[in-house]
């Protein structure tokens, strides 16, 4: 058994885990956080995408104590204060949510993207998600919202905004790297 | 209805997309009891074989493994439309995958070593792989006892003491006298091979049984009061013992329709003295214990005059069902019923040899068939169309059922059926059809265009039948409440759109009830086959009419009219000509009471249901009937890339046309499109399991079993939506879900035969085909 201290979502959080326990078991079974989903438990489907230190990584590949001192981001702590994020509510404009079991993992990689590349080109929308399977969209969708994500981040695009997101989310999207 | 619609043909955004996109939505795999175990199964490493011994002594003194099941205390036969399948392996194994042992332990970890220590003693068999073979008279057989299983009388044809689960026929005219007189001939055979459904939600089951011989079942399925009335029909049990829970459910696409887990679940429940019992598929299982969609071998030959019209169509279609046909015999029916495509023949001869063999078995994936028998069909009329030297746009629109003509089991073509015409000019002239493609940018890069046609009806037993209620709440509000699941179609945001237009609320006043309860939920037969927007759409129109049907009986009483005098606008009753004698739904909503006290009506609760009308089993001899609801036409239009230096193939452009009678939600319609057609390129390019000489699996994992990524998809695709009303369905609506997936195949085979001048007739198109027979053709030349 291994004693980790990590902060995810922004709570400080201390487990007692065993050597084996996955950083998918840890989010998922000790901290009930299951937004993050388990598609194939072997790194191939990218349903349980999470960020750690502000890089999508395959939680299910990345064991408990590798996440020791690391800062997790899940799909739960995408929405503030009950409001929806810039990327959130543009999957919901773009139609890009079906059955929705990808979709957590679509966000985070999504996330991720955004945060490193803000302005970026389709080729790099499709190589951010390319380790993200989906079954039901054909993908389009997806890949129209988080192009619609980023326009509206770079303000050539508006929306309702009070459907939407707390001060400093726009800041912390486009600063290089945010969100630590 | 003629009046301006508020909702309905609107791009309104998902019900459930909130959930979704915040990570609240619960789906089966998230869920978890007080008390709960956890299961594992240990499956076949043969595809056949004798089971000598099972000792499970090491195992079971496994600390934390609460039970240990084998077939041999499991005597239930299951099925929906053929009870072939146990719940483990009985005596023999007859699929490599196959579960033989299940374990019930405090953790999954135990579960999952106790099987590892469980040893099991094999007899190995020659497996039957080719369901060619297995035809043959002297086939082994997978099931001895075939002569003595249950199954659906009248429908389905079972031969006894052979390898056959069903048969069925379509006989139309006179094939063999037409076809010896056609001006012009053509014979050909293609191969589908078995595919995977994929939902990124894997099957899970959670079970629990209750005192009193009760139970409850929370499932990732498509068929709450399926899987409740099969459980009670296999375990001896009155259907209210059972209580059946579909929370929110991630893909299924035919796959989770019928049962699956949730007998086992159930079984060591019992075994564990009412332990909540949790059963999730790993994605390996997925792949191999869990049923794929069938293959499929075809045989065609069509004849035609000279002037290009069909004669005569025969087509034998020999469907490789693998270990177990309970949905097989079914596809089975159904493409034999469709097997000709959407065209007029008047003389038509079809075969549909449902046949065991000792694969992983088959069930419903999206098209129920239909992708497989047009792959066939679609190549070879686009064949025969060059041997004629028509074009084949041309050749297609001369054959294609238009009103007044018959089909091939007898059903008169009417102006309600909508219009393949339509569909077929609709997608040719989207891509410029009969105009050359722009040359590519390399010389050894090719383009070609191919065209495709598509139909399908639901094919459902012809007493299908569901159900609506909708209770209006204390502020005016309405809860919708059905047992069809939104496993992602978007069904419940039409019917949301639906019961807002009819009972004339704003749409953020209509809340449909996102888990189904069988204690809950009216019934629906399962949410399979493109029918629940149309069905369960009929059955909230009536849910709607009958609440307004009480709020006006109401109204009038409070106003001393007749309910006649009574109109239903902005979520108030009034009084006809008199507006200001008006009461909003909130007072009406659960009784009305006057000024001194007094109170009339009640909690408005209204019930709508709807039942499949006029269909009729289809004759043995000659499947003559009626066997659809209605149908629904499209086509698809390719535009292809080949690199002939490496087999490479892009898709450039895809367009597709679809009747759909009347889109009830644009937004929603062409996401159901486009995620069909990127499918439908799935089984075009990659998919397809392999097996090895001893029937072994070899591809059940992602890594080697691709799917559509972000980076397969075409570079332009493009949706055309038609509406000719359907005369029965919602506003006009009828299903669509299935078909944008039918014949993206067979449009990607002609496009290469446009590209290349080669014959494909074997999927999936991967680059190493494409390969290999453009170099057979060079090596030929």
């Amino acid at each position: 058994m291994h004693e980790i201290s990590l902060t995810v979502n922004g709570h400080h959080e201390r487990a007692t885990v065993p050597a084996s326990m996955t950083l998918l078991e840890l989010v998922r079974e000790r901290l009930h956080l299951t937004g993050t989903k388990e598609g194939c438990g072997i790194g191939e489907c990218g349903a349980c995408t999470v960020l750690l230190d502000g890089l999508p990584v395959t939680a299910c590949l990345v064991l408990a104590v590798e996440a020791d001192g690391c800062d997790i981001r899940t799909i739960e702590g995408e929405a503030h204060s009950g409001k929806l994020s810039v990327l959130q509510l543009a999957f919901i404009d773009a139609g890009a949510v079906q059955c929705g079991f990808c979709t957590p993992g679509m966000i985070m990689s999504a996330r991720a993207l955004l945060e490193r590349t803000p302005d970026p080109s389709d080729d790099e929308i499709v190589e951010a998600i390319a380790g993200n399977l989906c079954r039901c969209t054909g993908y389009e969708a997806i890949l129209a919202a988080i192009r619609l994500a980023a326009e509206r981040l770079q303000g050539r695009e508006s929306y309702e905004a009070d459907r939407v997101l707390v001060e400093g989310d726009e800041a912390s999207l486009a600063k290089e790297g945010g969100g630590r | 209805m003629t009046a301006e619609l508020r909702y309905v043909g609107k791009s309104v955004s998902r019900d459930d997309a909130v959930d979704k996109v915040t990570g609240a939505a619960r789906y089966t795999h998230d869920l978890a009891l007080p008390g709960m175990l956890h299961a594992a199964v240990l499956t076949s490493p043969h595809a056949s074989a004798k089971i000598v011994k099972i000792d499970s002594s090491a195992a079971a003194e496994k600390p934390g493994v609460r039970a240990i099941l084998t077939g041999d205390g499991l005597c239930y036969r299951l099925g929906l439309y053929m009870q072939d399948k146990c719940i483990l392996a009985r005596d023999v194994v007859r699929y490599q995958g196959e579960p033989v042992v299940a374990v019930a332990a405090d953790t999954l970890d135990t579960a999952r070593e106790a099987c590892r220590l469980v040893e099991v003693e094999y007899e190995p068999l020659d497996p039957i792989l080719d369901p060619r073979d297995a035809l043959e008279e002297n086939s082994p057989l997978v099931h001895p006892d075939l002569h003595t299983y249950e199954h659906m009388k009248g429908v389905f044809f079972p031969r006894a003491h052979s390898n056959v689960a069903h048969h069925q026929k379509v006989r139309k005219g006179d094939f063999d006298d037409a076809f010896a007189s056609a001006a012009v001939k053509l014979k050909a055979e293609f191969y589908n091979p078995p595919v995977q459904h994929v939902p990124m939600e894997t099957h899970a089951a959670i079970a629990q049984v209750l005192p009193g011989d009760r139970a409850e079942i929370w499932t990732s399925s498509q068929s709450p009061y399926t899987v409740r009335h099969l459980m009670s029909v296999a375990f001896g049990l009155p259907h209210a013992s059972l209580r059946v829970h579909v929370p929110y459910v991630g893909g299924g696409f035919g796959g989770k329709a019928g049962l699956h887990l949730e007998p086992l679940a159930y079984v060591l429940s019992k075994a564990t003295d009412g332990r909540p019992v949790k059963i999730v598929a790993t994605r390996e299982e997925e792949f191999n214990t869990l049923p794929s969609r069938q293959g499929l071998h075809s045989a065609v030959e069509i004849g035609a005059d000279k002037n290009g019209g069909i004669v005569a169509l025969k087509a034998t279609y020999i469907w490789d069902a693998g270990a177990y046909a309970d949905y097989g015999v079914n596809i089975g029916r159904a493409a034999a019923y469709a097997g000709a495509g959407p065209y007029v023949v008047p003389n038509c001869w079809i075969d549909s040899f449902v046949v065991y063999t000792n694969k992983i078995f088959g069930t419903a994936y999206r098209g129920f068939g239909h992708l497989e028998v047009l792959w066939g069909i679609e190549r070879a009329i686009d064949r025969m169309a060059r041997k004629l030297d028509m074009n084949p746009v041309e050749f297609r629109r001369m054959n294609l059922l238009r009103e007044g003509e018959i089909t091939i089991t007898g059903e008169p073509f009417t102006s309600g059926h909508g219009s393949p015409v339509e569909c077929l000019d609709a997608v040719a002239k989207a891509v410029e059809w009969g105009t050359p493609s722009e040359p590519p940018s390399e010389p050894y890069r090719v383009r070609g265009k191919g065209i495709a046609m598509l139909h399908k009806a639901p094919a459902m037993p012809t007493y299908t039948s569901c159900a609506a209620v909708i209770k209006l709440d204390e502020d005016g509000a309405a809860d919708v409440l059905v047992s069809g699941v939104d496993y992602g179609q978007g069904t419940y945001t039409v019917l949301k759109q639906i019961a807002a237009e009819e009972l004339k609320i704003p749409i953020d006043k209509v809340h449909v009830t996102w888990e189904c309860d069988t204690a809950f939920s009216p019934y629906d037969w399962q949410t399979v086959a493109s029918r629940f927007a149309y069905m369960g759409g009929n059955a909230v129109i009536e849910a709607a009419a009958d609440c307004l049907q009480q709020i006006r009986d109401v109204a009038a009483q409070a106003f001393d009219v007749t309910p006649t005098e009574i109109v239903c606008e902005d979520s108030a009753a009034f009084v006809t000509g008199a507006p200001d004698r008006r009461i909003p739904y909130p007072q009406l909503a659960l009784g009305y009471t006057f000024e001194n006290g007094n109170s009339i009506g009640g909690p408005i609760i209204g019930h709508g249901r709807y039942i499949a009308t006029g269909l009729t089993h289809l004759d043995p001899q000659t499947g003559q009937g009626l066997p659809a609801q209605y149908w629904t036409y499209g086509a698809h239009a390719v535009e292809v890339e080949v690199d002939t230096q490496t087999g490479e193939i892009e898709i450039l452009n895809i367009v597709t046309a679809i009747d759909a009678g009347k889109v009830l939600n644009p937004k929603l319609c062409i996401g159901q499109v486009v995620g069909g057609v990127v499918q439908g390129l799935g089984s075009a390019l990659w998919e397809g399991f392999r097996f090895d000489k001893n029937g072994r699996f070899l591809n059940p994992a992602f890594v080697d079993y691709k799917i559509p990524t972000a980076k397969d998809i075409p570079r332009r695709t493009e949706q055309i939506l038609i509406e000719n009303p359907q005369p029965d369905g919602p506003y006009g609506a009828r299903g669509i879900a299935e078909h944008p997936m039918i014949s993206v195949p067979s449009a990607i085979g002609n496009a290469l035969f446009d590209a290349l001048g080669v014959e494909f007739n074997t999927l999936p198109l991967d680059y190493e085909r494409i390969l290999l027979r453009i170099r057979e053709k060079s090596e030929g030349a």
